[in-house]
């Protein structure tokens, strides 16, 4: 055999495999849901077995984290919606890497997301923010976003101003986040307040926390237009048309005959719009 | 010293040819790879990643090259039975380990060199194309000068691991030479567990045993600075010189080591 013969035989037989693997996957599409997998969940574990790559290993955990979110985020029926594996990672991420500011961060807006957008777990977003707050007592943006799941997830404004007020005492905190603490107790539960903090946030040089705060915006303008559309009914006694919501789709009639953000829109579901399975 | 310089010159000049530095290509595109993927899969960490990436691959390449280099310096040679006529020459057996020892510390720092300027320019590369204000949220600049005490410190580790590998290699074969310098490896960054070994055992002899070798073998997670560097945190200059300082003389002991044991050995 020629080394010409042996190389043409070489790419062939490559070109086979590749071209098999790629119809396996066009014809033959694998039989049940696999769930994800998360090998080795104990932190300590890892850390060790990261021999020293932490930051490496984090990083991957972080990637898969994201990939598990918006894999679930995005999936279709008959598959039922699970984070299950977004908070182990997210902890193993932390562990690993407890820098790792945006795990913390961008982790605690995953985890308190409503279903079925996200786990609806404020408990888990609470958690994962207290540990970045223990590895770095100083950093306000952690107290922050603790008052911000305390403000929109749980409706605790009482905590939320206390854990602003704590953020405002931190060197380097912003000085806008003290009149924010007042303002959250003085009008907690109000939508012009609610409003006031995502505008806050909008103005964030992290791109992800302000593209997330005008999300918030805009699902506070569409309840805005759900509040307006039934004192409009209520005052004509017969249902108006339903407008288009801030993100462009058309809201809908729910099962009692009231208006509610279609399952469509990139805004759904706003709060209280609906509650994860147990 | 002049024997131990030729022997130095000789061992890189033989690393070039075994294409050693070919895993600079490889790094080159694993790193310009993973930062045109990284925009679209990691939510803006791209940089922080890029530094992590780079500072892990610096680490274990050069981690390979020491340990699979390492373990052949000397067998090579009595494997070849090119050691009879070079010991024949006036070189003395110290000399002879120093030199090989030096050579691929050398080949080492162009690795360790040349892999820092391609991370410096792929993170030049991505943060060219990123806003100012942007830039001001990072934990640190892309271009942050601290990134070279990382690099610095992974130069300083794989120099002890070297010569960890050279002093095995002086009396054991290179599959031996290379399961005990990784063994060794494995187990210097577990040293902090040795040291606390008294918290989940009972037995006054295994303590000591464990102290013992928290105190004997070499503490590989002191070199470890990468994850504070891309974070921002600071290193100051007493820790580096101090960590310097004492792989120089773990440096120095195994070399000692290894002169002992190679002047024993009879190549009749």
């Amino acid at each position: 055999m020629t080394r010409v013969t042996a190389g043409l035989a070489s790419a062939l037989c490559l070109s086979g495999a590749v071209g098999l693997h790629a119809a396996q996957d066009r014809w033959l599409p694998p039989a049940v849901d696999r769930p994800g997998l998360l090998y080795v969940r104990s932190p300590e574990v890892i850390k060790r077995a990261a021999l020293g790559y932490n930051g490496i290993t984090a990083d991957v955990y972080w990637i898969r984290a994201l990939q598990h979110f918006g894999e679930e985020r995005l999936s279709q029926p008959p598959h039922v919606r699970s984070y299950a594996l977004l908070y182990p990672l997210l902890d193993l991420a932390t562990t690993l890497d407890p820098y790792f500011s945006i795990a913390y961060r961008f982790g605690s807006i995953f985890l308190g997301e409503p279903y079925p957008g996200g786990p609806g777990r404020p408990d888990l977003a609470i958690a994962l923010l207290r540990k970045g707050i223990e590895a770095q007592p100083g950093k306000w943006q952690y107290m922050q976003d603790l008052g911000f799941v305390y403000y929109w997830h749980l409706r605790d404004y009482r905590t939320a101003a206390e854990t602003f007020q704590r953020a405002a005492d931190l060197p380097g905190a912003p000085s806008w986040l003290r009149p924010l603490a007042a303002v959250t107790l003085a009008e907690g539960g109000h939508r012009a307040a609610s409003r006031a903090l995502w505008q806050q946030l909008a103005q964030s040089e992290e791109p992800w926390l302000s593209s997330s705060a005008v999300l918030r915006l805009s699902q506070l303008d569409a309840m805005d237009m759900m509040d307006a559309w039934r004192l409009a009914k209520r005052e004509r006694g017969v249902a108006p048309p339903l407008p288009l919501d801030p993100s462009g789709t058309p809201f809908v009639l729910n099962a009692a005959g009231d208006i509610e953000v279609s399952r469509d829109s990139k805004l759904f579901p706003v709060p209280g719009q609906i509650q994860p399975p147990r | 010293m002049n024997a131990a310089r030729a022997v130095a010159v000789a061992v890189f000049r033989e690393s070039v040819r075994d294409r050693v530095f070919y895993n600079l290509v490889l790094f080159a595109v694993l790193l310009v790879g993973t930062s045109i993927l990284m925009g679209q899969l990691t939510a803006g960490q791209d940089v922080k990643i890029i530094k992590d990436l780079g500072l892990a691959a610096t680490s274990l390449f050069g981690l390979f090259i020491a340990i699979f280099v390492g373990i052949n310096l000397v067998s090579k040679e009595v494997d070849r039975r090119s050691i009879y006529p070079l010991l024949a020459k006036p070189i003395r057996r110290a000399e002879f380990i120093v030199g090989k020892y030096l050579g691929l510390l050398l080949t080492l720092a162009v690795n360790v060199l040349v892999m820092a300027i391609a991370l410096y320019v792929v993170l030049f590369m991505l943060a060219r194309d990123v806003a100012e204000p942007i830039q001001r949220a990072w934990d640190s600049p892309a271009l942050d000068p601290a990134l070279l005490k990382a690099m610095a410190l992974i130069y300083v580790n794989l120099a002890v691991v070297t010569a960890l590998a050279l002093f095995f290699s002086t009396y054991s074969s290179p599959i031996l030479s290379a399961i005990f310098t990784l063994g060794v490896y494995v187990v210097g960054q577990f040293n902090a567990d040795l040291k606390h070994f008294d918290r989940i055992v009972d037995a006054p002899a295994a303590i000591a045993i464990a102290k013992a070798c928290y105190y004997v073998l070499p503490d590989f997670s002191k070199f470890d600075i990468k994850l504070a560097v891309v974070h921002g945190v600071p290193v100051s200059g007493s820790y580096l010189a101090a960590t310097a300082g004492y792989a120089a003389l773990y440096v120095a002991a195994l070399l000692f080591g290894a002169i002992v044991i190679f002047s024993r050995r009879d190549f009749k």
